[in-house]
């Protein structure tokens, strides 16, 4: 084999670009909250920000060997899913009353 | 092999989420937040983290994205309409995004004592962190499970049709 590729398949990955990976993700996600205009794609928006925020701390807990970083993900996770389960019931009564997703259109409080 | 495999799911990453945002139908963007989030578990199994990489793969690109397109076939999404968007968003939230990323780019750039990753390292098991999870923080996750029970009675209550109280049309 040669041994430049050779050295490439040992080669390790700094933690800083998982870091800078997790915080392009958020920055990926604040954008799209702000210019996406459905409803359900601005929920997802707000999804991978919470994916993005996961990622670094998965990177700090396997910086500090440290098993409390995952355990926090986990939770982030089960906080994940029911905010999911909430939002997606409220998007639904939303779209029942006033029969748009764009959120242009729904800018009162009120029914 | 670390490296290589960093470089194809972290583009594959990006590549994602930069097609959440382009594409216009909301389907689409459902689909590349699945991988999205596949791609990321595959990241968390580099980064030595198995459990979380299955829950990754079970709990979000399996039941909260099934749950997301089953809204979006549920209401007919179509093709939303580009609008302008508002003045504030384009006054104050396109530089605050770029700011943020910079502020946070050139903190991680400047830390010292970041270690790196490679493919023979540790990996947290199952076992060690469900010692953890339910020794030392047993009341945080019997918490978890009420949070969820009053997430599912929230659903139900909401998404229930409304008894004869004007609902438009059906």
């Amino acid at each position: 084999m040669n041994p430049t590729y050779a050295h490439m398949l040992q080669q390790e990955v700094p933690l800083a670009w998982y870091l800078l990976l997790s915080a392009a993700l958020f920055c990926l996600g604040v954008l799209g909250f702000l210019i996406k205009r459905n409803l359900i794609t601005v929920f997802m928006s707000i999804e991978l920000m919470l994916n993005g925020v996961n990622l670094s701390f998965v990177t700090f807990a396997h910086q500090w060997h440290a098993v409390k970083g995952q355990i926090f993900v986990f939770f982030v996770m089960v906080v994940a899913a029911a905010e999911a389960a909430v939002g997606l019931a409220i998007i639904i009564a939303i779209f029942r009353a006033r029969a748009t997703l764009a959120v242009d259109r729904i800018d009162l409080m009120k029914l | 092999m670390h490296l290589i495999l960093f470089i194809v799911f972290a583009g594959l990453c990006l590549a994602g989420a930069v097609n959440l945002l382009l594409q216009s139908h909301p389907i689409s963007s459902a689909l590349s937040l699945i991988v999205v989030m596949v791609s990321l578990a595959v990241l968390y199994l580099l980064l030595g983290a198995e459990f979380l990489a299955a829950a990754q793969v079970i709990v979000y690109a399996g039941a909260i994205m099934v749950l997301f397109t089953f809204v979006v076939m549920l209401l007919n999404a179509g093709r939303e309409e580009r609008t302008r968007g508002s003045y504030a968003a384009r006054l104050v939230g396109f530089p605050a995004v770029a700011v943020i990323l910079g502020i946070i780019a050139t903190v991680i750039l400047k830390a010292q004592g970041l270690g790196s990753a490679g493919l023979r390292d540790d990996i947290t098991s199952t076992q060690e962190l469900s010692a953890v999870l339910f020794t030392k923080l047993l009341l945080p996750f019997e918490v978890t499970s009420v949070l969820i029970l009053i997430a599912i009675l929230g659903a139900v209550a909401l998404a229930r049709h409304g008894d004869g109280e004007g609902t438009p049309g059906k």
